[in-house]
């Protein structure tokens, strides 16, 4: 009976270990995911991503900065849209950011990054992004994960085909998507046909500083332009730009724009574009944009109006653009890191389109036209494409590269990531993405030197893939593993905003150079305060300035009478901390504004306008020390007509 | 004799002594340098970081000035002075008593170094905001050792000698074996 019992549970064992096995095989066949994928992107408590990725928010009109393998969010980089959290648009140093020619704009969609370049390889300085509402372009620095500068674009209206970067970070371009009148003037809607223009853009950049400059714009014909990539290596000198509704409808798109069996890739040659402008080809048309700068030494940014913009046209400056005929709504226009290749993803064809720079060349030498478009010679179409890739599935959009000779592609209607091969353009693998992929990232996969380990797919639907949040859901991306043959998709994490589009490079081109703090010594602020003793509140009639200091635990002063009904309070303060992530904030009642979030060694102001007389208290925002919920003040306001004298201090004693 | 006893210029540029702080929210520990003349920052801001950690629990400020700055630079240089003189002048049982002077000035300093210390770690804000006391109820003090390794609340407090000191001993073994070499002369001439 013993034995029996035995065998019993001998037999009970084994059948449990071979459930057990079969179903840990079960897992495994039915999920996308071999075992150790968890393990590749599982980056240890302390431990550093091995790349950064800067993924714009789309609709949110910010730039999210995040770590791959492990898709962690580490910051929102706030651009064109204000923020709270970080008084960003709020706070009085930032409010002329977000200054245009149409006023205050608190809002915009910001589409694609950018990371500057030098030799055709990122240089981790400033990352590039465009606002496509109230066209502008803005800088952000690497060093500070702050914008530094955003320029207004004239003439344009969608800002969409933008802000890509030249090999030297000589030009930011920025292209239109919507023709407009140039200049805009009171005219009917249905007389768009040649009458409406398209704006190209040419920003220049500083070498040293950054600093934006729209050198000149290119009016180029009604169409809509949808994407760009600057050539590189032998095509250095280069933009191409897709083109949608040729047709040129105003209305009905989805129908009217698509009727043209192909639209164009306009090759835009910026080199002669210079050549142009020297020998002074150029017309300088009156204009009004905002050009907005952030100093980080006063930590204050300012606004101003630039009024004119010079402008070429094509047709009176032969050489500088062509049209390559391209199939069906190009979207994607991308050029390989040999710059021989651009890939023309018509969005409503069945292939995709590449065309050979050489042959471009070679068409432009031998006139080899099928007429023209607006005095724009249109090349044959036969003599500069090199290849197809046949069939590759529905609805492509955007292509990256790996360095290795392979392509990536998107297609937004098979919801898939297809790899294909530079030079005999087969299919070698593709993979799923939950759900219709927009725009793909491999970091430095639009530069000379990509570094094709993963690639990250940006999604434009979710639906069931996380737990539900009642109608909208999280936006996602989808990390890929693309180091082997085959593609593996590794991690789906979720994101700010509609991930639209992405730039990405090691985090050792970054990490070091990331600021610390801000040096006291070099704060630069009109109302900054160095040092307690120095913390003063000064009336201008109604106006009264507040020169506050923080530090652990404490506000300097932090008793401040004297204040009436109906004075303008500017409550400028600066956090004397010299450490690093020691952070203060400061928050006042029923101040019509958001906090204020200051780093060690910058002063930022807010303005509260006092409505009701009392004693109303203000308080730190950032848990900053063991004694934060101490960090707090009262501000006494009296009624109009008082003649209580100013007077500010700190444990009853005044400071100066 | 010579050499050794300019080995004490060193003390003008290197610091002699050093504490540093260790906690986990502190990757980069804090730390302060002491010099015959100042006290430095390890680094940057590192003083006025540890000033903000320390006055929670009332420690004064790390001052900016001590008396003993003022004259620690002369008895440096003096010494110097009398060491070289000796070294090119004097009897090699002269060099026995630089070595013993420099032996007691040195025991004076740390005992002043320790008398700082233990005012810096005992001398609190009766208004602090945080009290510890220790189990029998006296109030906890936070004294950095004199040499050596100490846990302090949630640092690590470690106290050693820096760069200065070491060239500071060297000389002072450099002169103790010029003077066994002129006594080991000295030996040889009278047999």
């Amino acid at each position: 009976m013993k034995t029996n019992i035995n065998i019993y549970f001998a037999t009970m064992i084994i059948i449990l270990i071979f459930v057990g096995c079969s179903k840990k095989n079960g897992g495994n066949n039915a999920g996308a995911l071999t075992g150790d994928a968890a393990e590749r992107v599982y980056v240890k408590p302390g431990e550093h991503d091995e790349f950064y990725a800067f993924i714009s928010g789309g609709f949110s009109g910010q730039l999210a900065v995040y770590g791959l393998p492990s898709g962690r969010l580490f910051k929102v980089i706030p651009v064109f849209s204000v923020d709270g959290e970080k008084a960003y648009g709020f706070n009085e140093e930032t409010k002329p950011m977000l200054q245009t020619s149409h006023g205050f704009v608190p809002w915009d969609d910001a589409h694609h990054p950018d990371l500057s370049q030098t030799k055709g390889e990122i240089d981790g300085r400033w990352c590039f992004i465009n606002g496509n509402n109230t066209p502008r372009i803005a800088r952000i620095s690497l060093e500070t994960y702050e914008t530094e500068e955003i320029i207004e674009i004239p003439n344009s209206a969608g800002n969409h085909s933008s802000s890509f970067v030249t090999e030297n970070t000589e030009y930011v371009v920025a292209g239109t998507r919507f023709s407009v009148p140039i200049p805009q003037k009171d005219m009917p809607i249905k007389d768009y046909k040649s009458n409406f223009k398209g704006a190209i853009s040419f920003i220049k950049v500083d070498p040293q500083k950054g600093d934006m400059n729209i050198e000149f714009q290119v009016l180029m014909p009604g169409f809509n332009y949808d994407l760009a990539h600057p050539g590189r290596g032998k095509s250095h000198g280069w933009v191409f730009f897709t083109t949608y509704n040729t047709e040129e409808a105003n209305s009905l798109l989805e129908v009217n724009s698509s009727q043209n069996d192909k639209d164009f890739i306009a090759a835009i040659n910026w080199q002669k574009a210079e050549e142009y402008i020297k020998e002074g080809k150029f017309k300088t048309m009156p204009a009004n944009y905002a050009h907005n700068v952030y100093d980080d030494a006063t930590h204050t940014a300012t606004s101003k109006m630039k009024k004119e913009v010079r402008v070429l046209d094509p047709a009176d400056c032969p050489g500088l653009v062509y049209f390559m005929p391209t199939p069906k709504s190009p979207h994607g226009c991308d050029v390989d890191p040999s710059g021989e290749y651009i890939v023309g993803s018509g969005k409503l064809a069945a292939s995709l389109t590449v065309h050979s720079f050489t042959n471009m060349k070679k068409a432009i030498d031998e006139k080899a036209f099928d007429g023209d478009a607006y005095g724009i010679p249109i090349l044959k179409y036969e003599k500069t494409i090199v290849g197809e890739v046949k069939q590759p599935g529905l609805g492509p959009l955007h292509t990256e590269f790996d360095g290795k000779g392979n392509a990536y592609t998107t297609f937004f209607i098979s919801s898939e990531v297809v790899k294909w091969k530079l030079g005999t353009w087969e299919v070698i693998d593709r993979k799923p993405t939950y759900y219709s992929v927009g725009h793909l990232m491999i970091p430095g996969g639009n530069s000379q030197k990509p570094f094709g380990k993963y690639l990250v797919a940006m999604n434009k639907i979710t639906k069931d893939r996380y737990l539900p949040t009642g109608p909208e859901v999280t936006q996602s991306a989808q990390l890929y593993d693309i180091s082997g043959e085959k593609m593996e998709l590794l991690l789906d994490f979720p994101t700010v905003g509609e991930p639209h589009y992405a730039a990405g490079c090691p985090a050792s081109l970054l990490e070091a150079r990331s600021k610390k703090f801000y040096k006291l010594e070099e704060n630069k602020h009109v109302y900054a305060t160095k040092a307690e003793k120095d913390a003063k509140v000064v009336r201008k009639g109604k106006e009264v300035h507040i020169y506050m200091t923080m530090i652990r635990s404490h506000f300097a002063p932090d008793n401040i009478e004297g204040i009436k009904v109906g004075d303008k309070v500017f409550f400028h303060v600066t956090n004397l901390e010299q450490d690093y992530d020691v952070p203060h904030g400061i928050a006042m009642i029923g101040a019509n504004t958001s906090e204020l979030l200051i780093m060690p060694g910058q002063t930022e102001t807010f303005v509260w306008e006092p409505k009701q007389v009392g004693v109303w208290p203000f308080y730190c925002t950032d848990f900053c020390s063991a004694l934060h919920q101490e960090m707090q003040g009262y501000v006494r306001v009296s009624p109009g007509n008082s003649n209580i004298e100013l007077s500010w201090t700190l444990d009853g004693e005044s400071l100066n | 004799m010579v050499s050794g006893a300019l080995l004490l210029l060193t003390l003008f540029v290197f610091p002699m002594w050093n504490i540093t702080l260790e906690a986990p929210q502190y990757p980069v520990p804090l730390g302060m340098n002491i010099h015959i003349n100042k006290l430095s920052d390890d680094n940057p801001n590192d003083l006025q970081n540890i000033n903000l950690m320390n006055h929670y629990v009332g420690m004064k400020d790390i001052p900016d000035h001590l008396k003993e700055f003022e004259f620690f630079p002369y008895v440096v240089i003096f010494m110097v002075i009398i060491g070289v003189l000796l070294g090119l002048k004097a009897n090699y049982k002269w060099f026995l008593a630089w070595f013993i002077a420099m032996i007691i000035l040195g025991t004076l300093g740390m005992y002043d170094f320790y008398l700082w210390e233990y005012d810096y770690g005992h001398n609190l804000n009766p208004h602090a905001a945080i009290k510890f006391t220790n189990e029998d109820g006296s109030p906890m003090a936070y004294q950095p050792p004199l040499i050596g390794t100490k846990t302090i609340l949630n640092f690590t407090a470690h106290s050693y000698p820096k760069i200065g000191a070491y060239f500071l001993a060297l000389g002072m073994l450099l002169a103790l074996v010029a003077y066994f070499i002129g006594y080991n002369q000295a030996k040889k001439v009278h047999i």
